[in-house]
């Protein structure tokens, strides 16, 4: 009996070992392979920190758009999950191999950062899309949402909104186990944009948990991560509402999180009163501001940034012209738009009707 | 083991000899597995409600349930599985490939909500009867099995929904009926918790009092032994793959209700969060011992963890270190409960 136990145990320790290497090899998930040989059209490689969230995928879409109207041959490849860093390292390297002209990536974290160093030695232009690489001149360019910028939008609508009441601030993240730009600088935008002091600007939680905003008081009930998802929204609003029971102002990651806090609100018997705020401008977001689950967010646009990568990249493969940094900023900004349809005064908004207009997913 | 005869025997008088305490300790546990989890559970309460006595007011228990009827659900369906001596690996998967099929089969006017839901389920109970189709019939060990159509199953829901939620508000209402929630005393109780409590009460009826509960717990433990006493093997293995598999689609149901939306990003890690509750809660992941009512145990303590360290004002972080070191300690006590003399 125990030998059987021992050997079966052993089985599964060669399996776990077997699956480990399948997993990270697996990760690549190219499709649309291309095949770049004797070919002279450029070649582009899209690399995505997922292909499931509707931003990326619409990023794609762009991307296979653009590439098409210009002739240029992509190839796209994806992370398994958010924060997944080998498997962009192993596109990294296939676009490397492929002789692709460029690289257009939405970097999931530090890790990927020798693979796109090692791109770059080997003549490869690479665009950072939607979120910058930490050091920002890892990449020759980054094209993005200003995420500090969209954070700062809602904070200041938030704070005209309340027009001087205090604040009781539930701050809903994307992680709380690792750090990411996007997370960061739109909790830090946020708060900036409510006139509070975020003390270190690429970190959050560090600020004081009271103290006073642009327009009263303000009290921070709660960092908590919802991994950019309904079910996490919930659980995190419902952890903060534990902790806190008179929260007012509720920020949040993006728009999935949003419905799933609002939820948390609803079966709490709290959605009066509550100012919820987000980011990103997807369909679905913008119809919840119309619907009034959120107040107000902050659109950005994937379709436009994909665009310009791909055109960018055959541009220098031609003639070699570069694209060149927003003035003030250390990248290129595709632009971001407040969409409420309570506009506040000094704050410039567009309505939920224009947003979805011009919304993605 | 009390018996009228004297022992006449060695082997009877060894099985009657004085057990020190510790052995006693070992047979109790051998005997009622769900005891350790459930003294893990009180002490943690008492712990977490000394830190912060919010922690045990009814609103924040209330809470830890709906918190836990998700992975709670799905670790019943894990905890049939691991009896047989197997694991799913799929099992979020099948989850979220059941819900997307049926939230955008029904989205806008489409299926009718009852329709979708029995649609979840029988897409369900088909992916598990394809895991277990594969484990019985081309002999692949579990592991392997649900570790491929774990990929298999994430991606066809991606490439299906193409990686949009669906809204709950372009929903049937009774996809979402799971998320209403009702007062009982001081509590407040979801559909969804109530569905989950009685997928217990079936689930734990079935394995202990049916004839179909013994042969799984009979393949479980030795499965050269139960088919030498009759007991067809391949059939009971499949037909746990494909009850698990119906219950994945249940829980489909009721995450739609907690998250107000059906969307393909949800349930990152059930897998590993299903395994834990089984784990947690004395069930051996060698198979042939343990019982759903553990696996609640555990899922609760998970839950207990979550909510009790965030009051207390800990970081995340310390929880997952918490619920690793309990993993090992669960697993190390079903080690030394084995090696049980009777």
């Amino acid at each position: 009996m125990i030998q059987r136990i021992g050997r079966r145990r052993a089985a599964l320790l060669v399996a776990a070992a077997a699956a480990t290497g399948m997993v990270v090899s697996g990760c690549g998930d190219s499709s649309g392979g291309g095949s770049g040989d004797g070919d002279k059209s450029v070649a582009v490689s899209l690399i995505t920190k997922n292909s499931t969230n509707p931003f990326f995928v619409t990023m794609q879409q762009g991307a296979k758009k653009a590439a098409e109207a210009e002739g240029v041959k992509l190839t796209v490849a994806a992370g398994k999950e958010d924060g997944d860093e080998a498997g962009q390292v192993q596109a990294i390297e296939d676009a490397i191999a492929r002789g692709d002209a460029g690289i257009l990536i939405t970097p999931n974290g530090p890790g990927v950062n020798p693979a796109i160093k090692k791109a770059r030695d080997a003549g490869l232009y690479v665009i950072a899309l939607d979120t910058p690489p930490d050091p920002a001149n890892t990449v020759d360019i980054t094209f993005a949402t200003d995420n500090f910028k969209a954070g700062e939008l809602i904070g200041k609508w938030t704070a005209t909104q309340l027009a001087g009441k205090p604040a009781t601030i539930a701050l809903l993240d994307l992680f709380n186990d690792k750090v990411v730009s996007v997370d960061y600088n739109r909790d830090q935008g946020f708060l900036t944009g409510m006139g509070i002091d975020t003390a270190d600007q690429k970190k959050n939680g560090d600020e004081a948990k009271t103290g006073s905003y642009s327009g009263g008081s303000y009290t921070i009930a709660c960092n908590e991560p919802t991994n950019g998802a309904e079910d996490g929204g919930r659980t995190a609003m419902e952890n903060c509402l534990t902790k806190n029971p008179d929260i007012n102002v509720v920020y949040t990651i993006n728009e999935p999180a949003a419905v799933g806090a609002h939820k948390a609100l609803q079966a709490a018997g709290k959605t009066q009163g509550v100012l919820v705020v987000s980011v990103d401008g997807g369909c679905d977001g913008v119809r919840q501001v119309k619907d009034g689950v959120i107040g107000a967010t902050s659109q950005q646009y994937p379709l436009k940034m994909a665009e310009l990568g791909v055109q960018a990249i055959k541009k220098i493969a031609n003639d070699g012209e570069k694209p060149k940094v927003s003035e003030g900023l250390d990248f290129f900004d595709t632009g971001v738009s407040l969409v409420t349809d309570k506009a506040a005064t000094g704050v410039e908004s567009i309505t939920s009707a224009d947003g979805a207009q011009r919304c993605w997913g | 083991m009390t018996t009228t005869t004297p022992p006449t025997t060695a082997a009877q008088q060894f099985a009657l000899r004085r057990h020190s305490p510790l052995q006693r300790v070992q047979h109790l546990l051998h005997a009622h597995p769900a005891i350790s989890p459930f003294l893990v559970l009180v002490i943690s309460f008492v712990v977490f409600s000394t830190l912060n006595p919010r922690f045990a007011s009814p609103n924040s228990l209330s809470l830890v349930l709906q918190q836990v009827a998700v992975i709670g659900a799905l670790a019943v369906g894990q905890t049939l599985i691991i009896l047989t001596a197997g694991i799913d690996l799929s099992v979020g998967a099948v989850a979220i490939l059941a819900m997307m099929l049926a939230a955008k089969l029904a989205e806008g006017q489409g299926l009718p909500g009852a329709l979708a839901i029995a649609l979840a389920i029988a897409v369900g109970a088909a992916a598990g009867a394809l895991n277990g189709a594969l484990v019985t019939r081309l002999k692949l060990p579990p592991f392997i099995v649900t570790l491929g159509t774990l990929s298999v199953f994430t991606a066809l829901g991606l490439l299906y929904s193409e990686g949009q939620s669906v809204q709950a508000t372009d929903l049937p209402a009774v996809l979402s009926w799971t998320g209403e929630s009702f007062p009982v005393g001081r509590f407040r109780i979801t559909v969804g918790v109530v569905a989950v409590v009685l997928l217990y009460l079936a689930v734990g009826f079935a394995l202990a009092k049916t004839a179909w509960g013994r042969h799984v717990y009979a393949v479980g433990d030795d499965k050269e032994a139960a088919r030498l006493a009759g007991i067809r093997v391949d059939r009971v293995l499949l037909s746990v793959y494909v009850v698990a598999g119906a219950i994945y689609g249940i829980t489909a149901w009721i995450l739609i209700g907690r998250a107000g939306a059906a969307s393909p990003n949800a349930i990152t890690d059930a897998n590993l969060e299903s395994i834990t509750a089984v784990v947690i809660g004395g069930t051996s992941l060698f198979g042939g011992r343990g019982a759903v009512l553990g696996t609640l145990l555990g899922a609760l303590i998970v839950g207990f963890f979550r909510s009790g360290l965030s009051l207390a004002g800990v970081d995340d972080q310390y929880r997952v270190l918490a619920v690793g070191l309990l993993v090992i300690l669960a697993v190390a006590v079903d080690q030394w409960i084995r090696k049980v003399r009777s």
